[in-house]
């Protein structure tokens, strides 16, 4: 096999070396003039720390319009995590000022985070382009753990909601909102939950190693730890089971709470409108393409393409709803 | 044992096809360039080279991409050791030895004992790698909160106390850095703080910027402010290019032992590279049969911090290739790396595609072989940088500076805090206040909170929480020792003392 495969590189190699030589140049260039790049990468920010669902959905999705041909030119991904996105969104909004190459990676939490932290930027600040992916949360238990079902779940919410340590993302996201809706189905007050917010992969080994008894995240994040047998996922938040995980929804259950976790981009403040063209119909093109049937396949996300003035609209009647949400919860005040 | 001594040789027939091995060289040799650039690390590089690779056998890419991962390492160290200016976070301790031993003309040794304990703890560490990986990668899940906090709570107390000429000043410069690490918004609540309304100030003031204005403007000043008074020309050569028979015996002890520190916290999913050098350094001041030295130039205090990083940057690869959990953004780039290839790290892998698995830590055990060569003949070269007028290169290292910070965020508010914090350091500079602590404060101050919030939470604020297992109760009191030991002792001997005098009196 690696015979077959050095045959194939090396007549190409002449160019991969001058490739590497200019990206390498363009990054030193970028990084220490920002502007003075010889190729000009895309700027992704990613506003949450390495291995989460976030940095999955940046990467992923740059990765695989690399590969459909769609934008080559390289990608220059930063990480700036916490406060449900907000502390990423504040950079971006300050940094990438009118950058046609400036992507910022969104969705739903950091719609909560804005309205939760009353953070003084929002995503109005920025130029939305697309809605991507949409997926349903999980709930996971350590694999030793004696909660089963969603009714255990629940009843163990109710006995005692300060014992039951949630971890899930930042605190104020739809994760923490999920976890409030679920408190107030089972009757238990809702500023008694206890839910400890993590960013990126640490809250797999804190819920694989025992140190939080459950978990709200993405299906996708808890798929493989789950396959491994460390950790069960009990109930997914979604109208129907998914494919490939013999999990109940919530709904099954008898639970009606029902929370997607959608994600997608939005661009830089003051982008051009030849710049936003530009995206819009690069997303356009990634939507159609193999090589993102793949990966939606292969994360475990539903397709959930919304584009322009559609996904504009959407991001009103999210705010409103959210808004109203957490109000009900009594996260925020 | 066998059958993995059997997929290594086969590992090193894929990493051994020429093709592969220029991929590594040519890993190596970019690794060393971005380590000595402040501000670019290796998860930048690799990012940017990542669609370069869609056409290279992942194979290749991956060797290619770990001599970025352990190239950084090496080359972060020179800039410290000459210029006082340290290129990665995990190479602020070594500065601290390593810069007075350039200045007293023993820049060569300083480099060489950097570049061979690398080379000792990168094998040791890949070794580590190889037969352990699985029972160390347990260690993520042992680990919790309070035993994070624990952990970087000695951290503190031992950089503090052993560092500066007092521990006031220690600790000062600590809980400055402390200070400047709640700036911004709260992770664990999302309210924002100290920022005094200002919109540059909510993601927190940037680790480069505090570590470019300490070291380097606070350094320049210093040099701008003395140089008149300077006269005594020392020859940076005069000490020779090689490390003597006492630098071998001085280094290898410290060495074995910056691996001991390095591989096993850097296997942690909270570790990271910057913990180990804190506690290699600490540990070597505390064994070394010449404590006076510190400060002044032990080798002890630049061999062991930087085989402590290096055994580090092995120790992250256990969590990203046996659970497929990365706890660095270069973790994070590399798994996004095998994801373009349709491949999930974790156990199923070295199952699924045992070639390239074995091939990649094949190449960790050759790349440490051609980072030693490219960098031993180096040596020579980068201590001439000695000879260049102070106020030539100082100049430079400002205008370097001023477009680094620039190009990070383009933020005015960044040159502003650059300049203000540049003249603290200069003020520390003269005052005699260490400053690698006032970083430490910087780089887990918030880690440290997040952590201790965390146990509470999930003890529901039972305080007892830290000191609930054994491993956050012994290092902590560790800690403790740290702490109150030297003053017990102290003590001790000044009652000592006046017994002595009484009775001589009688």
């Amino acid at each position: 096999m690696p015979n077959a495969k050095m045959t194939d590189a090396t007549p190409r190699l002449r160019r991969h070396l001058l490739r590497a030589t200019l990206g390498l140049a363009g990054g030193l260039a970028l990084a220490l003039s920002g502007g003075l790049a010889l190729a000009d990468p895309a700027k992704v920010l990613i506003p949450a720390n390495p291995g989460g669902g976030w940095d999955g959905a940046g990467r992923q999705t740059m990765a695989a319009m690399n590969q459909a041909k769609i934008f080559t030119d390289g990608v220059n991904f930063t990480n700036k995590g916490g406060a449900a996105g907000t502390i990423g969104l504040a950079e971006f909004v300050r940094t990438a000022k009118g950058d046609d190459n400036a992507l910022l990676v969104t969705g739903v939490i950091m719609v909560a985070g804005i309205i939760t932290n009353k953070t003084p930027v929002s995503l109005n600040d920025t130029t939305p382009l697309v809605r991507l992916t949409n997926e349903y949360n999980a709930i996971a238990v350590p694999a030793d753990s004696p909660i089963k079902t969603p009714q255990d779940f629940i009843a163990a919410l109710k006995a005692d909601p300060g014992a039951l340590s949630v971890g899930g993302g930042s605190a104020g996201g739809a994760d923490h909102v999920m976890l409030a809706m679920l408190a107030k189905h089972a009757g238990a007050p809702v500023n008694k939950i206890n839910f400890v917010a993590f960013s990126g992969g640490e809250i797999l080994a804190a819920l694989g190693g025992g140190k939080i008894k459950a978990a709200i995240s993405g299906a996708s994040e808890f798929r493989q730890f789950a396959q491994s047998g460390r950790i069960r996922i009990i109930a997914v938040s979604g109208p129907t089971r998914l494919e490939g995980l013999d999990v109940p929804t919530l709904k099954e259950a008898g639970i009606p709470v029902e929370i997607g976790n959608w994600r997608g981009f939005v661009g830089a403040p003051g982008m051009s409108e030849a710049g936003k063209k530009a995206w819009l119909d690069r997303f356009a093109k990634l939507h159609t393409s193999d090589a993102w049937k793949a990966t939606l396949k292969n994360q475990g996300w539903e397709d959930a393409y919304l584009s322009g003035p559609e996904f504009l609209a959407f991001l009103k009647s999210e705010e409103t709803n959210w808004a109203q949400a957490l109000r009900e919860v009594g996260i925020v005040q | 044992m066998m059958d993995t001594l059997t997929q290594l040789i086969a590992g090193f027939a894929i990493a051994l096809q020429p093709i592969n091995l220029f991929w590594a060289l040519v890993g190596c040799a970019l690794g060393t360039a971005v380590g000595v650039l402040p501000g670019i690390g290796p998860a930048l590089t690799i990012a940017l080279l990542m669609p370069v690779t869609a056409q290279v056998a992942p194979e290749s890419a991956f060797i290619m991409f770990a001599g970025i991962l352990y190239g950084a390492l090496y080359g972060g160290s020179t800039t410290s050791i000459l210029l006082n200016t340290p290129g990665e976070s995990g190479s602020v301790m070594t500065a601290l030895e390593g810069n007075r031993m350039a200045r007293t003309g023993r820049g060569a040794a300083a480099l060489a004992t950097a570049a061979i304990g690398s080379f000792v703890a990168g094998t040791f560490g890949t070794l580590a790698l190889t037969f352990l990986a699985p029972a160390i990668a347990e260690l993520a899940f042992i680990f919790g909160p309070e035993d994070y906090f624990a952990l970087m709570i000695l951290s503190f107390t031992s950089v503090a106390v052993v560092m500066g000429t007092s521990r006031v000043r220690g600790f000062t410069a600590l809980f400055f850095g402390l200070a400047l690490g709640t700036i911004g918004i709260d992770t664990q609540t999302g309210q924002s703080r100290m920022v005094f309304g200002t919109l540059e100030l909510l993601d927190g003031i940037s680790f480069t910027v505090v570590l470019v204005a300490l070291f380097a403007v606070g350094e320049t000043l210093y040099v701008a402010s003395r140089n008149a008074q300077v006269h005594a020309v020392l020859n940076p050569l005069s000490g020779g290019v090689w490390m003597t028979r006492e630098d071998w015996k001085r280094s290898w002890k410290p060495w074995l032992r910056g691996t001991l520190i390095g591989f096993p916290i850097g296997s942690l999913p909270a570790g990271g590279t910057e913990i180990p050098t804190f506690l290699s350094y600490t540990l070597e001041r505390r064994l070394s049969p010449h404590p006076e030295q510190f400060g002044e130039g032990a080798i002890e205090g630049v061999a062991g911090p930087e085989a402590a990083n290096n055994a580090a940057a092995a120790g992250i690869l256990v969590p990203l290739l046996t659970l497929g959990l990365p706890s660095t953004a270069t973790a994070a780039v590399l798994l996004a790396a095998f994801q373009n290839y349709g491949l999930q790290p974790g156990p199923l892998l070295f199952a699924t595609n045992p070639g390239l698995l074995w091939g990649l830590i094949a190449s960790l055990y050759i790349g440490n072989v051609i980072l030693l060569v490219l960098n031993l003949p180096l040596v020579g070269i980068w201590v001439r940088l000695l000879l260049i007028p102070r106020p030539y290169i100082y100049a430079g290292i400002v205008v370097f500076a001023l477009v680094g910070v620039w190009g990070l965020s383009t933020s005015w508010m960044d040159i502003a805090l650059m300049v203000g914090l540049g003249l603290i350091g200069y003020m520390a500079r003269v005052y005699d206040f260490p400053i690698a602590p006032a970083l430490i404060g910087l780089i887990l101050g918030p880690q440290a909170e997040i952590q201790l919030r965390r146990a509470l939470a999930v003890s529901q604020n039972d305080w007892s929480v830290l000191v609930s297992t054994p491993i956050s109760a012994t290092l902590l009191a560790i800690a403790a020792l740290v702490l109150v030991l030297p003053l017990l002792l102290r003590r001790l001997r000044r009652a000592e003392r006046r017994i002595e005098q009484e009775a001589a009196a009688k």
